[in-house]
């Protein structure tokens, strides 16, 4: 019969296990940022920022798409943030836990699950064919909108949650409305949770590809209004890998985006980080 | 009507804007794509491996055995990891390396989709074609992609699931003379598990809906796979190769392709908010 291993050297082993495998995975994602930056960097330079593609990408730099990427995004961030900070306030300053609250909150997190290649079904038959809009910002920005809401949505109200209660009591106290304490206390104490949330969107959006392929389409031209197709940079640089046009330019445009998805997701960790060491 | 009961309605209307939008694009991929199904009929929409839309053949069963294929594969790496990562911060690392590891490893999740297919197509195709034989886009190429994706989610829920059983637990299990990993082992991974099964749902999903990196590694051949070698074409990317230029009946079958994984992925979602809640 097999003698039972120590206790001691089941931990010393499964542990050792344990950290090889986070090590593991540390690894990978050192392996994916390092090598996207030493190979996509490089070809980052200020006219590659600065002029438009040509020839299909394969010379030129990536303007148009910077342009194209900025204004969904914008468009997107636009649409979203009154709605999910609006959720958000009706979820924690006007309701108890009911069943109103309940749907809401199933809501948006099914809307969260939602993958964005149905999106894009979506955003394709409602905004580019049954309303006419067309491939085209607008129709991109909408359906990206949808995409962020729930982020929006989920930051917001933690942010809201996390304002003391006292704050609202001295509020009322001194006689304020619900209103007067929604704008002038709760939502300015709450605005850096909120803006962390507007930031996670925003990185959401830069990287967002099935989406916006079948709602703001491909045209490399810079858009100069809502019903002109645009092509974001993360779809310039599906394209540009796919179709091998060319190999640096999909290097540099991919380290642009994952380096500033990056920043923007690190600066938002950590004024979520300041908001809620402030109040707790 | 007084200013504050006003106010309260206009709230309560923005909020209902994430419960109507999922009513609405339910709504309309059914419009679109129910009609395909009754007139195939769902048996052999769903059962046939015949797909030749311009023929008239509309049968997704290759592509719902590969989804799940790749799905299952991506689970069998990104699972594993994910827990070991999940376990480690939470119960064996230090409170200022938690703090440290925890936003870098969820760094992972702002990466976008087409730069993990990218790097699959250019670092681990070559790898299976060179060293494992076959064409190199494969069941497998996308199964590991899928695998690193979903490890954002599960670590980051399996740490909140495991931070969220109480010290007293572990105390108790250490006083009795356990060893910490007998204590992880036996009382807090139990004490976590309902929280664990959700995260490793919601990668699921997360790998079932994935799109971009799929179609870049996956090779997207039209048959049920032999050996995970062989290219596979999954739901997803069914949906977004053709979209471009399918009409009339074609695009109807892409949107009841589009059904098929709506409902996938509406069943993972229930089962994790019931799972969810029960606790």
């Amino acid at each position: 019969m097999a003698r039972r291993l120590h206790p001691r050297l089941t931990q010393a082993f499964a542990k050792t296990l344990l950290w090889a495998l986070t090590g593991l995975t540390l690894l990978i994602l050192i392996f994916i940022i390092v090598n996207i930056s030493i190979k996509g960097l490089p070809q980052v330079t200020l006219s590659f920022l600065s002029q438009d593609p040509t020839d299909m990408g394969r010379h030129g730099g990536i303007f148009s798409t910077i342009v194209s990427t900025v204004y969904i995004t914008l468009l997107a961030i636009a649409l979203a943030s009154p709605l999910g900070v609006g959720t958000a306030i009706y979820l924690t300053e006007y309701t108890r836990e009911g069943w109103a609250t309940r749907i809401i909150r199933f809501g948006a997190e099914c809307l969260a699950g939602v993958p964005s290649i149905i999106l894009g079904l979506f955003g394709f038959v409602l905004f580019v064919m049954k309303l006419g809009f067309g491939w085209s910002i607008l129709s991109g920005g909408l359906t990206l909108a949808i995409m962020i809401l729930p982020i929006i949505i989920r930051t917001a109200e933690e942010a809201i949650k996390a304002v003391p209660q006292d704050y609202r009591q001295v509020c009322y106290s001194l006689g304020m409305s619900q209103w007067q304490t929604i704008t002038r206390i709760v939502l300015p104490s709450a605005l850096p949770g909120i803006t962390t949330g507007i930031m996670l969107s925003v990185g959401r959006s830069l990287g967002e590809t099935a989406v916006l392929l079948f709602t703001a389409g491909a045209a490399l031209r810079a858009p100069t209004s809502l019903f002109d197709s645009g092509r974001t940079m993360a779809v310039h640089f599906y394209i540009l890998a796919r179709e091998g046009i060319s190999m640096p330019n999909a290097y540099g445009t991919a380290a642009i985006l994952m380096v500033s998805i990056l920043l923007i997701n690190l600066a938002a960790y950590s004024l979520m980080q300041r908001l809620l060491r402030r109040y707790s | 009507m007084d200013k504050g009961k006003f106010v309260e309605r206009v709230f309560f209307l923005l909020a209902l804007s994430s419960i109507s939008s999922l009513v609405i694009i339910t709504i309309f991929i059914f419009e679109e794509g129910l009609p395909l199904i009754l007139h195939t009929g769902l048996k052999d929409f769903i059962f046939s491996t015949h797909w030749a839309p311009t023929k008239g053949y509309f049968g997704i069963g290759a592509m719902i055995v590969s989804s799940i294929l790749v799905t299952l594969g991506a689970m069998v790496l990104g699972v594993p990891l994910g827990l070991a990562c999940a376990i480690v911060l939470a119960e064996f690392s230090s409170e200022r390396l938690r703090r440290l590891l925890k936003p870098t490893l969820e760094l992972l999740a702002g990466i976008p989709s087409v730069v993990y297919g990218f790097l699959g197509v250019i670092w681990l195709v070559p790898l299976i074609r060179d060293h494992l034989g076959g064409p190199g886009l494969s069941l497998l190429a996308a199964a590991v992609i899928l695998g690193i994706m979903i490890l954002p989610t599960v670590i980051s829920i399996s740490i909140d699931a495991l931070t969220a059983v109480p010290d007293v637990y572990r105390d108790g299990s250490i006083a009795l003379g356990a060893t910490e990993w007998q204590t992880v082992r036996r009382v807090v991974l139990p004490a976590a598990s309902s929280g664990i099964i959700t995260a490793i749902i919601l990668g699921m999903g997360r790998a079932v809906g994935e799109t971009m990196a799929v179609i870049m590694v996956a090779g997207n051949a039209l048959k049920i796979p032999s050996s995970i070698l062989d290219p596979v074409r999954t739901l997803t990317s069914n949906i977004a190769l053709e979209l471009g230029y399918a009409a009339g009946r074609h695009r109807e079958a892409l949107f009841a392709t589009g059904i098929v994984l709506f409902i996938i992925i509406m069943i993972l979602n229930f089962s994790a908010t019931i799972i969810t809640r029960r606790r």
